[in-house]
């Protein structure tokens, strides 16, 4: 029988990017701090920690959340994705990326992870989206270099060439 | 800031929350979706000694049918919600509101009870609850109870919830036909906190509305049901001019607030802007 006492570390086992991870972790860390500080994973980005940026965007059983909004603990025996498990570091590109970097689609790149794995998400399911509704897919994630346009040009076409089977990485 | 240091237990069963709530009570916090309590803990508006995740609790999830009723977990998260067919069918004005809060990355942890729990004075389902007249289901130290939406939301992000209570899930009333819905809500942004919602159910034959709910969000610390406003509607036909006459009438029902993001004159005339449109979409939906 488990044993109900509360604690406040407690060792936690998760799968990150394909990788099985164990780790000890105060209960109060972030998944989003976790990522970060623990497992050195600081593509994900810390904005406003009260989920309305976007910017700690990660997939948590391949669905979108605010990593900041989720204690590291509550990832025990999930799979995680983060920005870096787009590519493998020497490449190629995921083909999101690749059409973020042919349209321009960030500067800073502050925000960028968060809409990276947003659109992982969304772009899975294979459909055709207006420019209209492309903006409803990234309007939880706040940029404040770019004004969007770029971003949905960049969307389009990653969708179409997702769409036609473009290779993705491991 | 982060969170001040608690200590953390994830049980399993309602049985063990109740044990934990029972022991811990005072000092203990329930954490559901965590996408309202984790920003007041970052900001250390609370400082539980305790925190209790119900995420892996068993028993406090599902969507079903039971003879009229659509029974809901309290942990079931927005975003099932949003995609199940059953409430489509069973619950339209839950199934319209749900996809308004926040974005999908919220939708995919919060959930129906931490919503109506934390009674948020803008948010969508404490108003959905209200027009649909819901059951809220909690269990406490002396057992179980189930409350109506005005025992419920009892001031600004307060309910009548008390330390050891647990919200289990929630009833809606399977309307049924003639019954329409429509659920709208303004804000600057997609996604934002609304500065005010309405929810309108209205049964029609005819043309003519026999039986009208109007419950609005973002015009006090509760869902108010604006009942001038059905009473102007029952038995009326749902011309533009008897919408016209319910949207003054829930301007002089509602009293909002004034603050950052909105004044009160500005909210009032929303209400009556939203209500209008409302009814037009209930309206406009007999026709189909």
């Amino acid at each position: 029988m488990r044993t109900l006492k509360p604690k406040r570390h407690l060792r936690v086992r998760l799968r990150v990017n394909g990788q099985e991870m164990k780790r000890e972790v105060e209960a109060r860390k972030s998944l989003a701090d976790f990522l970060r500080e623990d497992l050195r994973l600081t593509g994900t980005h810390v904005g406003c920690e009260q989920g309305v940026c976007g910017a700690c965007t990660v997939l948590v059983e391949g669905a979108p959340v605010r990593s900041c909004l989720m204690l590291a603990v509550q990832a025990e025996g999930f799979s995680v994705e983060t920005v870096e498990g787009l590519a493998p570091p020497e490449g190629p590109l995921h083909p999101i990326q690749e059409a973020f970097h042919r349209h321009h689609a960030l500067q800073c790149g502050f925000c960028t992870p968060g809409i990276l794995m947003t659109l992982k998400a969304a772009l899975s399911e294979e459909r055709e989206r207006s420019r209209e509704e492309i903006r409803e897919l990234l309007s939880g994630n706040v940029c404040r270099c770019t004004g969007y346009h770029h971003i949905v040009d960049a969307v389009e076409e990653a969708a179409r060439l997702l769409r036609q089977g473009a290779e993705v990485g491991p | 800031m982060k969170p001040a240091p608690f200590e953390y237990v994830a049980p399993r069963g309602v049985e063990d929350v109740l044990a934990l709530l029972e022991r811990y009570g005072e000092e203990a916090k329930l954490l559901a979706g965590g996408q309202s309590l984790m920003p007041m803990l970052g900001m250390r508006l609370h400082r539980p000694g305790v925190l209790i995740d119900l995420n892996r609790v068993e028993g406090l999830g599902g969507i079903r049918r039971e003879d009229g009723w659509l029974r809901v977990g309290a942990m079931t998260r927005h975003a099932e919600v949003e995609r199940s067919e059953m409430v489509r069918e069973a619950a339209p004005l839950l199934f319209r509101a749900v996809p308004l809060i926040g974005h999908p990355a919220i939708r995919n942890r919060g959930t129906l009870g931490g919503s109506l729990a934390h009674n948020h004075p803008a948010s969508e389902l404490p108003a959905v609850a209200a027009a649909l007249e819901a059951r809220i289901h909690v269990q406490g130290p002396s057992g179980g109870r189930t409350l109506s939406p005005p025992e419920f939301f009892t001031s600004y992000l307060s309910t009548a919830l008390e330390e050891k209570d647990l919200v289990t899930g929630v009833s809606f009333p399977v309307l049924g036909e003639g019954w329409r819905s429509s659920f709208l809500e303004f804000s600057r942004r997609v996604g934002d906190f609304a500065l005010v919602g309405v929810a309108v159910l209205a049964r029609l034959e005819k043309g003519v509305c026999r039986e009208a709910r109007i419950a609005l969000t973002g015009v006090g610390g509760v869902p108010v049901r604006a009942s001038g406003a059905e009473g102007l509607l029952q038995g009326a036909a749902l011309s533009p001019e008897a919408m016209e006459r319910a949207a003054s009438a829930v301007q002089e029902e509602v009293e909002p607030l004034s603050d950052f993001h909105g004044s009160s004159d500005y909210r009032r005339h929303l209400c009556g802007v939203l209500t209008r449109r409302a009814l037009a979409e209930v309206a406009g939906r007999d026709e189909e």
